[in-house]
């Protein structure tokens, strides 16, 4: 957009440089919201985390694949309403199967090295969001979505 | 925290508490210098009122509603009047307001208070701003006090300070604001004194009047002028204001009257007088390290000095427009003399101009000829475009003048409900919308009439007449390069769309606005009715010109491009039509020389695409122009095709409305417009027609497409594509 920079550029450096991200899912229509440590991959198309498999986002996702998450810039200051940039990712969780696993590995421990060893555990699950669209809010209340194409 | 402290208490380390100016006149006292008695209000008090009342959360959103660069004037204007009238209807917290009190009783003399701005780093060496934030001078009793020291607190958020602070980075964070309370001095005499001038080292100036210094500061009152050397002192120039007035403090605030006629023949400064203020402005010097800017009043035979801050010398070729932009910012005699010159002088000049120019037959002109007409045409239009950005523009500032008027008075939770008092008129644009309006409404009531047009054919004689007489009188209207009424049949479609469109929206021009006024009025303190009055009256011309000067300048701009249509016609003749997309000086150059081949312009590139994501708004974000909601399918404006094929209920969506173009307005559901701000032509027309309204919404034209649903949300400012 002119003027400001391209919502592709605020995406993908708010994917860079975020640790943690809100997973929504849900259980027979009750909300349910997690902190996880993801990554992204280099085309966006996925979003990279892991969870224990007897945890309640799991079992969430094992029933209902659908799931959001939440990445966002916030300081918990007041210039957060205005600086601030947020990213809603909407789609579906795969497990990562077992030949994508090092590619897995790679970029999420990249970027967590250490959870490795939470990653490498027998009871961890890797799971990838497979991204349709990402909301893109900067500015408060500006709202750009990108669709990715599968 | 100590919200409120006396002079002597502040050290030369306290800046970042009290301000500059606090810290100078401390220092100032310290050494012996006559100063006012004087409080400061520290920035704890600035930050204890805005936290309570969260109005920084508020200066983020209306700063961060897109980068400040991007912002035009207009919108500048806007987010300062939003902010300000934020200041205004927050209340203070009750700490800050027993203090003052306190430190008033006890502090200062009974009668006349000055209320003035000390904000830290203002007065610093390399930041010192003269005049950027707001004085009140003449403040009497705690509630003006409370008062001005709000206004003092908002002016650190006014358009003219965040422009100013622009390029030193604006933190909204850590600005805040100190204020003075000073003893008014009744000064007979008054000036300020700079130690250097701010173009030439080798001498000093100094500017006097007679009563208050504020009247000069604020441009108010024209001084009496001296240039002198700098080594000696000695006078080598003094130039004498056409007129000498004064200010001066008569309860409960401050006037302008004549100055006595035995005085009127006199400079307010003697020899003697001169000396001693040259003086002054030395010992400050001395005092602070660096050449001084010192205003000071003569009281009861005595020098005292108001305030001291180093010179700012004057950075020429400041790449920006502020110079300009600051020349919007003028007083109400300023714009009397203004409206009177625009009125009376300008607008019946350019009116002869083109009244000239339209008499002279284009077919009868050889090609020669055809290419210096074109060109004489646009260097005329040329022409009164300066005048336009010169005088036309700065005229736009009686609307917000009066708007902080009446803003002051009201507290209204709509910043803009002044806009409202404005319409007392109705804009050439309304009247030729009321016209059209009235013949679509004859065409609706006419089946038979109706029919006819409906089949292309020409409609009665009646009818034929009063499309004459509309071409007659509005036919010059230009949009995009392009005449809006050239062809009938264009016309007639309009006005078809116009009878059928159900319950088109109708004007509010006049409509109870007497009422309004009056109830307005009876809220303004009575000696202060005669102001309201005139301000109100100034506000009015200004809102009808900024919009009817554009018509006038449009009919220019028609002769121009009629000019260069026949150009075109005559080169058709002897080129292809595809080489023909020329533009003027193409057109000049080809009709003088007879021989020259015209090259196909090169078609646009497509624009790049990102490889598998594709970007789709759904929300934007602009400023609130006009209140109200509504869905509606978007009509996106790019040319004078767009406006005829416009469809009753359609959202205007456009990169820049003119008045030339308002005229589908009346079939609108809402406006939505690239260029942001409260008085640009689209929120005018819009606020006139009762419909939402959104500005300054970045790349709009770009983004939604004819046909896409929006939700136009004109109290929040948002646009929603669906």
């Amino acid at each position: 957009m002119s003027g400001d920079r391209s919502h592709m550029e605020i995406l993908r450096e708010m994917l860079a440089s975020q640790l943690l991200g809100v997973l929504g899912t849900h259980h027979d229509g009750e909300p349910y919201t997690s902190l996880v440590g993801f990554a992204a991959s280099d085309d966006l198309k996925y979003l990279l985390f892991a969870t224990g498999r007897a945890t309640r986002k799991h079992a969430n996702l094992v029933a209902d694949a659908r799931a959001s998450m939440l990445v966002d810039t916030r300081t918990n200051r007041p210039a957060d309403f205005t600086e601030a940039s947020a990213a809603t990712a909407v789609g579906v969780v795969e497990e990562v199967s077992d030949f994508e696993r090092e590619e897995f590995d790679s970029l999420f421990l990249a970027k967590h090295p250490h959870l490795e060893s939470f990653v490498h555990s027998p009871s961890c699950v890797r799971l990838r969001l497979r991204v349709s669209v990402y909301m893109v809010v900067t500015r408060f209340q500006h709202v750009i979505e990108l669709h990715i194409d599968s | 925290m100590k919200l409120i402290t006396s002079l002597d208490q502040i050290g030369d380390g306290d800046g970042s508490r009290v301000g500059g100016k606090a810290v100078a006149l401390a220092a100032l006292q310290r050494t012996g210098h006559p100063v006012p008695r004087s409080l400061c209000l520290t920035t704890d008090a600035y930050e204890l009122f805005v936290e309570r009342a969260s109005l920084r959360a508020v200066i983020h959103q209306e700063l961060g509603r897109k980068r400040f660069e991007d912002m035009r004037w207009e919108e500048i204007w806007d987010v300062a009047l939003r902010i300000r009238n934020r200041f205004l209807r927050a209340p203070v917290p009750e700490d800050i307001v027993m203090a003052v009190e306190t430190h008033l009783a006890k502090g200062l003399p009974e009668g006349a208070l000055a209320v003035r701005s000390s904000a830290p780093g203002e007065d610093s060496e390399g930041a010192s701003f003269a005049g950027l934030h707001d004085s009140f001078v003449g403040v009497r009793g705690l509630h003006a006090v409370i008062e001005a020291i709000r206004g003092v607190w908002a002016s650190l958020w006014s358009d003219r300070a965040l422009l100013y602070r622009r390029e030193l980075g604006i933190d909204i964070d850590t600005s805040a604001m100190a204020v003075v309370i000073q003893e008014l001095i009744d000064g007979v005499v008054s000036g300020i004194v700079f130690g250097v001038h701010p173009t030439d080292p080798e001498f000093a100036v100094i500017e006097s009047v007679y009563g208050l210094n504020q009247g000069l500061v604020d441009g108010t009152i024209e001084p009496d002028h001296w240039t002198l050397e700098r080594e000696t002192g000695r006078v080598t120039a003094h130039t004498s204001p056409s007129d000498r007035r004064q200010l001066v403090a008569r309860a409960p605030r401050t006037v302008v009257e004549e100055v006595a006629l035995e005085l009127r023949g006199s400079p307010p400064l003697d020899e003697k007088g001169l000396a001693g203020v040259f003086e002054a402005a030395r010992a400050c010097e001395t005092l602070f390290g660096v050449p001084q800017d010192v205003e000071w009043t003569i009281a009861d035979g005595r020098l005292v000095l108001l305030q001291s801050r180093p010179v700012t010398t004057s950075t020429a070729g400041e790449g920006d427009k502020r110079a300009w932009y600051l020349s919007l910012t003028r007083s109400l005699d300023n714009l009397r003399l203004l409206r009177e010159r625009v009125e009376l002088e300008l607008l019946p000049a350019m009116d002869r101009e083109a009244d000239r120019i339209a008499e002279r037959d284009l077919a009868a002109l050889d090609a020669e000829e055809l290419g210096d007409e074109i060109e004489g045409r646009r260097a005329a239009y040329d022409g009164w475009v300066d005048t336009y950005w010169r005088d036309f523009i700065p005229l736009a500032h009686g609307i917000r003048l009066f708007g902080q008027f009446y803003n002051e008075v009201v507290r209204p939770e709509d910043p803009y409900e002044f806009m409202e008092l404005l319409a007392a008129t109705p804009m050439l644009s309304v009247r030729r919308n009321i016209e059209l309006a009235r013949i679509a409404s004859k065409v609706r009531e006419n089946s038979e009439l109706r029919g006819l047009l409906g089949a292309g054919q020409p409609g009665d004689a009646e009818f034929e007449l009063e499309l004459e007489s509309f071409e007659r009188e509005f036919g010059d209207a230009v949009f995009a390069d392009q005449q809006c009424f050239g062809d009938r049949a264009q016309l007639v479609r309009l006005v078809l769309s116009l009878a059928e469109a159900p319950g088109a929206a109708t004007p509010a021009s006049g409509h109870g606005i007497e009422g309004r006024t009056e109830v307005f009025i009876e809220r303004v303190d009575e000696d202060r009715k005669a102001l309201a009055r005139e301000l109100l009256e100034i506000g009015r011309a200004s809102y009808r010109l900024r919009d009817d000067d554009n018509i006038h300048l449009a009919r220019l701009e028609g002769l121009v491009l009629a000019a260069v249509e026949e150009g075109r016609r005559r080169l058709r003749d002897r080129h292809d039509d595809e080489y023909l997309q020329v533009d003027l000086d193409d057109v000049v150059r080809a009709l003088r020389n007879p021989n020259l081949v015209m090259e196909p312009k090169p078609a646009h590139a497509p624009p790049v695409v990102e490889e598998n994501i594709r970007a789709r708004p759904r929300q934007l974000v602009g400023q609130p122009a006009g209140p109200g909601v509504v869905t509606g399918p978007a009509r996106v404006i790019e040319g004078v095709e767009g406006l005829f094929a416009f469809q009753p209920g359609e959202v205007l969506v456009c990169d820049a409305i003119d008045p030339n173009m308002t005229f589908v307005v009346p079939m609108a559901s809402a406006v939505v417009e690239r260029r942001g701000g409260m008085l640009i032509h689209g929120a005018i027309i819009a606020r006139e027609y009762g419909l939402p309204c959104v500005t300054g919404v970045p790349d709009i034209t770009t983004l939604v497409a004819t046909g896409d649903r929006l939700t136009v949300d004109g109290y929040l400012g948002i646009v929603t594509v669906l």
